[in-house]
């Protein structure tokens, strides 16, 4: 390999990208763009459920247990209902999510210290939400059930006597359980997988569409220079990109770094192997522009976005689809995002999937070299 | 017809050189050698089989059987070393449209290794060569035919190849660039340089020093110009100029003594063995059947005179531009 061949091919690839707006948007607009749209966009946390009420009873107790659901964060109690039929309506029409019975004896069985049921009616056409919703409910219906308790304990006399169990959780890492800070380390791999694809798989193809390859083929360039000398200028690229990405990722979205730069460093550099490669892979297989770019963001889209575990945790697959996972390029990089941005994990943590995505990086590296021939046939 | 070169060291040599793509075969059998300096040029119609005979000698196609050697390297083997010693133009547009005059060719430069002093002389020489004295900085997209074309042959003659292969460089270029294109050829002929060109222009055939004929794959006839006219048709061909040629046509061929009848714009082209006795035979035939003609005479044959004869079913495809 001469070092003269690799340095005047990455040098004239710099700038074609530099003067073709095509590249040049994908190079540095598209990033911003996804960032943008992904951060913002994939969204995790359930808040304001729309709540309606149907009050029963309209006491002093339902009431005060109506305020505690308008109270926390997760509800919004949007209408106040007089029937079933207009809350089942509510429900159909979609303009609440969960539906709050309260029977009319409430307060009587409060008082009887008895067991006081509430009902909680909802919209599970959204699974996830209608699992979280009923949870948070549960939260905000014991929490009420538990101050009463107190309250008659205290006037009994008898909260000494009988402590109950409570679980005092902790929650590490997340804190604030915002489910941003789990989503943006995912989209930083996401963009830096679809961006540098779609670089490389223009960089062969173009040669082939506009007829320059078939006199650098029968130049004494051998395939290794070629390769080098035409991801080198994307990797210089996608490192630009990867820095514009993880500090719009700290600054402007306010996910924790707690980890090391070298650790960043290393990781990103390995991806960014691993995506250029896979783009270059396919820019020498199809030799037009378009198709070739979009085989990349096939290839690369819907895998990062389904089974790497940027927001579908892989360990809630069936096991088929978990092994299939593995092929996953981005799935190690996410793993590693996660863990260096909100743990602050370091090599030693990470060793497992640093060393899967280097050995992911050495083999697509190897194809690569292989790949490209220089001949028409 | 002679398969080896007249005289000096033989740069380029084919035997029974044959590639097919599936059941089609596109360069059948050739075999042929070119010597140093000289200036050989492949004539055929479209499809000939011209361009993929070019690019087995630049090694980008494997033969399917046969050898060839360039510089005395056998071209299926040492398919690298051939392209160090070869300067390559593609029919294809050979430079980086996107990059400027100058661009391209330190590009070339780099890719073939030729640096410091030597390279920036090869570069001025290159820009001087093609005309661009001044415009180093243009994009090359914005050049015309001309230029663009005399910019390739400097990015191919860079690293100084004593063996270029031209494939129909000068397609789509007006008749004066294609004449100070050809002064270039001449001048890289003089300095030793052996040149391989496919064209389908016959007038550039005739700059050649020796043509190859080439059709459906096949080498019909190799030669030099004069070698092949008078080999093929000289002195036994008449021209017959009319104002309708259309019928003439149809019927001189079945006229005595005429063995082929071809049209050339307004006259046709007859071949007959025995012009002095055919030429009244001739004239009596087209009186008997009440068909006018101007004059029937003699003349000297040309290239496409002897390619329609070779070739047999017709001319050259758009053998003007």
């Amino acid at each position: 390999m001469k070092a003269r061949r690799v340095k005047a091919i990455a040098k004239k690839e710099l700038i074609q990208v530099w003067r073709d707006p095509r590249s040049l948007m994908i190079a540095l607009l598209m990033p911003l763009m996804q960032m943008a749209l992904l951060g913002y966009g994939v969204n995790l946390d359930i808040k304001h459920i729309p709540v309606c009420a149907f009050d029963r009873e309209a006491s002093q107790q339902s009431q005060a247990l109506l305020k505690r659901f308008q109270a926390s964060n997760y509800f919004r109690v949007v209408e106040a209902v007089g029937s079933y039929q207009v809350l089942k309506d509510a429900l159909d029409y979609g303009r609440c999510k969960l539906g709050v019975v309260i029977p009319p004896d409430f307060s009587e069985r409060l008082v009887d210290l008895e067991a006081a049921p509430v009902q909680v009616v909802l919209d599970a056409t959204d699974d996830n939400t209608a699992s979280i919703g009923l949870g948070y409910a549960q939260e905000v219906v014991s929490g009420y059930s538990g101050d009463i308790q107190l309250v008659s304990w205290q006037r009994q006399g008898t909260l000494a006597q009988n402590p109950p169990a409570v679980v005092q959780s902790r929650v590490w890492f997340n804190e604030d359980l915002n489910s941003r800070n789990f989503v943006i380390p995912g989209v930083v791999a996401m963009v830096l997988a679809l961006v540098g694809a779609q670089l490389t798989s223009l960089t062969i193809s173009r040669e082939w569409e506009r007829g320059t390859m078939e006199v650098l083929i029968s130049t004494p360039v051998t395939r290794m220079e070629v390769m080098t000398g035409k991801i080198l200028p994307y990797f210089a690229i996608g490192l630009v990109d990867a820095t514009l990405c993880l500090t719009i990722a700290v600054y402007w979205f306010e996910v924790p770094f707690r980890g090391a730069l070298a650790t960043l460093f290393l990781t990103t550099s390995l991806f960014l192997i691993v995506v250029l490669g896979v783009g270059y892979l396919i820019s020498v297989a199809i030799h037009s522009q378009v198709g070739a770019s979009q085989i990349a963001l096939v290839v690369t889209l819907m895998p990062t976005m389904l089974l790497s575990g940027f927001a579908f945790p892989i360990d809630q697959m069936p096991w088929p689809i978990q092994a299939v996972t593995y092929l996953v390029h981005s799935r190690y990089y996410v793993t590693i995002l996660k863990a260096v941005f909100l743990k602050g994990s370091g090599l030693v943590a990470l060793a497992t999937p640093i060393s899967l995505l280097a050995l992911y990086a050495a083999a697509i590296a190897f194809l690569a070299a292989r790949a490209f021939r220089k001949t028409l046939d | 017809m002679s398969p080896d070169a007249p005289e000096g060291e033989a740069r380029i040599v084919t035997e029974r050189l044959a590639k097919r793509f599936g059941a089609f075969t596109a360069v059948n059998e050739v075999s042929f050698s070119v010597r140093r300096g000289e200036i050989m040029g492949f004539l055929g119609p479209n499809g000939a089989g011209k361009s993929t005979l070019i690019r087995m000698l630049c090694g980008l196609l494997r033969p399917t059987s046969g050898r060839a050697e360039v510089a005395g390297l056998d071209v299926a083997r040492n398919p690298e070393r051939v392209r160090a010693v070869i300067g390559y133009m593609s029919q294809k547009f050979s430079l980086y449209n996107d990059l400027s005059v100058i661009e391209n060719l330190r590009f070339f430069g780099g890719i073939y290794g030729v640096r410091g002093k030597r390279l920036a002389e090869r570069v001025e020489f290159a820009i001087e060569m093609a005309g661009l004295a001044g415009r180093a900085d243009t994009a090359v997209a914005d050049l015309s035919g001309g230029w663009k074309q005399r910019l390739a042959l400097g990015c191919a003659v860079l690293h100084q190849p004593p063996i270029l292969f031209l494939d129909e460089p000068t397609s789509g270029v007006d008749p004066t660039s294609r004449r100070r294109f050809w002064d270039l050829i001449y001048a890289l002929s003089e300095q030793g340089v052996t040149v391989l060109v496919t064209t389908h222009y016959m007038d550039e055939a005739e700059y050649c020093n020796r043509i190859a004929l080439i059709n459906r794959g096949r080498l019909v006839a190799l030669g030099s110009p004069s070698e092949l006219k008078r080999g093929a048709a000289e002195g036994r061909l008449l021209l017959v100029e009319c104002d309708d040629v259309g019928p003439l046509l149809e019927a001189l061929e079945s006229a005595p003594g005429v063995r082929d009848v071809a049209p050339f714009g307004s006259s046709l082209h007859l071949l007959v063995d025995d012009p002095a006795a055919d030429i009244p035979k001739i004239e009596r035939f087209l009186a008997a059947r009440g068909l006018g003609w101007t004059r029937v005479e003699p003349i000297k044959p040309t290239l496409e005179d002897v390619f329609v004869r070779l070739v047999g079913d017709g001319r050259l495809e758009e053998a003007t531009p």
